[in-house]
C-alpha cells in the first residue's frame, strides 16, 4: 500500500465531526475515484493527507512514511492538485510551476518543466501572466505545479469540475500517462461517468465514512444486472416447477415473476424462458427491463447511510 | 533543511520587490529628501545643533529607522498575508518544507528590502549633508537587528489578519505613533521632565538611541540597555512565531 489511511478522524474546532474513521489502502500505481457528494469529506481527507489540516487521531502513510512525524519524506511524493484555483495572478506561468519545484526542494530541471508545460499544452503559454489565462487554462497551470516535483501520489481534487469537455480529455488523457509512468492517483468526483472512465477502484464516502470501496471492474460487473419483470394476466401462488431452474422471484402478490439475468454473460436465456413461461401456460401481459447504475448504487448508499 | 524551498520563497519574494525596482527605489530617494527640506533645510536652520550634532545630520538615524522599520512591517506582513489572501497557502503546507524554513524565506525576504531602502536613506542623506559613523560595526549591527526583529513583527501582523484592514491596522495605530514619538526628529533631552520619563515606555526610543549612538557616540538612553531592547524584542517575536507554528494558528487547521 502506497497510501495508508488508518481509522482517521477530523474534527473541526466547533465541533464538526468531518471524517469519522477512515480507512483505506491505496495500491501503488492505481487509480482510486473517490465520490461523494459536497461536504461528504472528500476534501478534509485529501487535505489532512497533505498536510493542510492536522488529523484529530488515526494515523496516514505514504509511501510508509507518517504524514504527521515524518512529514517531509511523505510530503515529498505528493502532489495536490487543489479544488479551488489558487494561484498567485501576477507572475509568469513558467515562474510559477518552477517555483513549486523549488518549495519541494528538488532541483532546477528547465526540461522537466518545458516537457509538463508542453505536456498540458501550456508551452506557448509559458510567458503569460498567471491572471490573463482562461479558467481552463488556470486548472492545467494547477496541476503542472502539482506534477512539477515528480510526485509518486497524485491527489486531484475535483479536477473538471467546471471543466469544458475538451479539457476533461485532456485530462483524462494525461492521468493515463500518468499512471503508465507508475503514478498512484486519487482524484475526487462528482461526476459518475468520469469515475468509470479512468478509475480502476471506486470509493464512494459520505457524512464522514467511507461506505465502500470497490474494484470498477466488479462494480461494473453488478452494474450489468438486469432485471427482467414478466407482468402476468392472472396471479399466481408460486413460481411453477417447471420454471424452477430459473432462479424466479415472485412479485406484486404474484401478478410477476422476476426474472435477473448478466448482460455481459454470452446469453441471457430471455428467449428461452419466455418460451418456458408459455409452455407453463401462463399468459404474459406486459415486459420490463431494469438496469442499476453505478449512480442507483451511489445514490442507495448515500441514501441509506442519511436513513 | 531543505535549502532549495527556502531559496524558492526568498527569492520569489525577491522578484516581487525587483519588479517594482523603480517604486522600491525612488520613494525612498524622494521621500528622504523632503525630511531634508522640511526639517534639514526649513526647521533645521532655526535649530542650531543637537547634542554637538548638526540638526540636518542629527535627523539622519531616526530617518532611516522610521523607514526601515515601517517598510520591514509592510513587505512581511503582506508577504504571509497575501498567499493565505490568494489562497496560494496550500502550497506551502503541503510543501516538504518546516515552519522555520517558511519564515526563514518570508522574513529574510522581508529585511533584505528593508537593509536595501536603509542603505539607500544612508547614501541620499550623506548627499545632503555630512553624517560621521563613529561605531560603523554597530551601526550594522543595530541595522540588521531592526530589519529581521520588526519583519519577524510582520510576520506576526500577516499570520494574524484576516482582512485588508487588520494588516493595516497596528503598523498605522501602533507603530507609526510608537516611531514618531520615539525621537526619529528630536532628542528626548528636548522634552520636558515629565514626558522624558512618559517616553521611556516606548520601545522604540531604545532603538533609535542606539542607532544614532552608533552615528555619533552620544545616547538618550545606555547604549547597553538599547541593545538588550533589540535582542529582547526580536526574542519575543521568535517565541510567538514559535507559538503560532506549533499550534497551527490562523494557518493550519
Amino acid at each position: 500500500m502506497i497510501v495508508d489511511i488508518k481509522d482517521l478522524r477530523k474534527t473541526y474546532k466547533g465541533g464538526f465531526e468531518a471524517l469519522k474513521g477512515v480507512t483505506l489502502g491505496i495500491k501503488e500505481g492505481e487509480i482510486l475515484a473517490l465520490l461523494g457528494p459536497n461536504g461528504a469529506g472528500k476534501t478534509t481527507l485529501i487535505s489532512t493527507i497533505c498536510g493542510i489540516t492536522n488529523p484529530s487521531s488515526g494515523s496516514v502513510t505514504v509511501g510508509g512514511h507518517d504524514v504527521v512525524t515524518d512529514y517531509r519524506a511523505a510530503r515529498s511524493m505528493i502532489g495536490l492538485v487543489p479544488q479551488e484555483i489558487n494561484l498567485e495572478p501576477f507572475n509568469k506561468v513558467i515562474d510559477v510551476v518552477t517555483y513549486s519545484r523549488g518549495l519541494f526542494g528538488k532541483k532546477a530541471n528547465p526540461a522537466k518543466i518545458e516537457e509538463i508545460l508542453k505536456q498540458l499544452s501550456l508551452w506557448d503559454k509559458k510567458d503569460a501572466r498567471v491572471m490573463m489565462l482562461s479558467g481552463g487554462m488556470k486548472r492545467r497551470v494547477l496541476i503542472a505545479k502539482a506534477l512539477s516535483h515528480e510526485p509518486r501520489v497524485l491527489f486531484l481534487d475535483e479536477p473538471t469540475a467546471g471543466v469544458d469537455v475538451e479539457l476533461r480529455k485532456d485530462m483524462w488523457d494525461v492521468v493515463a500517462k500518468l499512471k503508465e509512468q507508475g503514478v498512484t492517483i486519487i482524484l475526487t468526483t462528482h461526476y459518475i461517468e468520469e469515475a468509470e472512465a479512468i478509475a480502476d477502484r471506486v470509493g464512494v464516502i459520505n457524512g464522514g465514512e467511507l461506505l465502500l470501496v470497490e474494484e470498477k471492474a466488479a462494480l461494473m460487473q453488478r452494474l450489468g444486472q438486469k432485471t427482467l419483470q414478466v407482468d402476468l394476466q392472472a396471479p399466481v401462488e408460486r413460481v411453477p416447477e417447471s420454471l424452477a431452474g430459473y432462479d424466479l422471484e415472485l412479485a406484486e402478490d404474484g401478478h410477476a415473476l422476476r426474472y435477473h439475468y448478466d448482460t455481459t454473460g454470452e446469453s441471457t436465456g430471455i428467449t428461452r424462458l419466455l418460451g418456458d413461461i408459455s409452455a407453463a401456460g401462463l399468459q404474459l401481459k406486459d415486459l420490463q427491463t431494469e438496469q442499476s447504475s453505478l449512480e442507483d448504487i451511489f445514490v442507495g448508499l448515500v441514501k441509506e447511510d442519511a436513513a | 533543511m531543505n535549502y532549495t524551498a527556502v531559496w524558492a520563497i526568498y527569492s520569489s519574494e525577491m522578484v516581487r520587490f525587483f519588479r517594482t525596482i523603480a517604486q522600491s527605489f525612488i520613494s525612498p530617494v524622494i521621500s528622504t529628501s523632503l525630511y531634508f527640506v522640511v526639517f534639514g533645510a526649513a526647521i533645521g536652520s532655526r535649530i542650531d545643533q543637537v547634542e554637538g550634532v548638526s540638526y540636518g545630520a542629527f535627523i539622519v538615524p531616526g530617518l532611516i529607522m522610521l523607514s526601515v522599520m515601517t517598510q520591514a512591517l509592510s513587505n512581511a506582513s503582506f508577504g504571509i498575508y497575501f498567499p493565505k489572501f490568494i489562497g496560494t497557502v496550500y502550497e506551502l503546507l503541503s510543501a516538504p518544507i518546516s515552519f522555520f524554513e517558511i519564515v526563514l524565506g518570508f522574513v529574510g525576504a522581508a529585511a533584505t528590502k528593508a537593509l536595501f531602502i536603509g542603505v539607500v536613506i544612508l547614501a541620499t542623506a550623506s548627499l545632503f549633508v555630512d553624517v560621521p559613523i563613529t561605531h560603523p560595526w554597530a551601526m550594522v549591527l543595530f541595522l540588521v537587528l531592526t530589519c529581521v526583529s520588526f519583519s519577524l513583527f510582520g510576520f506576526i501582523i500577516g499570520v494574524w489578519a484576516g482582512n485588508f484592514e487588520q494588516l493595516q491596522l497596528i503598523p498605522l495605530l501602533v507603530v507609526t505613533p510608537l516611531v514618531f514619538l520615539g525621537g526619529s526628529f528630536y532628542s528626548i533631552s528636548m522634552l520636558p521632565a515629565i514626558w522624558q520619563k512618559i517616553t521611556l515606555f516606548n520601545p522604540v526610543v531604545y532603538l533609535i538611541s542606539g542607532f544614532r549612538w552608533s552615528f555619533f557616540g552620544t545616547a538618550d538612553v545606555p547604549v547597553g540597555l538599547s541593545l538588550l531592547a533589540i535582542f529582547g524584542f526580536t526574542s519575543l517575536c521568535m517565541v510567538i512565531i514559535w507559538w503560532i507554528f506549533k499550534t497551527g494558528w490562523r494557518i493550519r487547521a
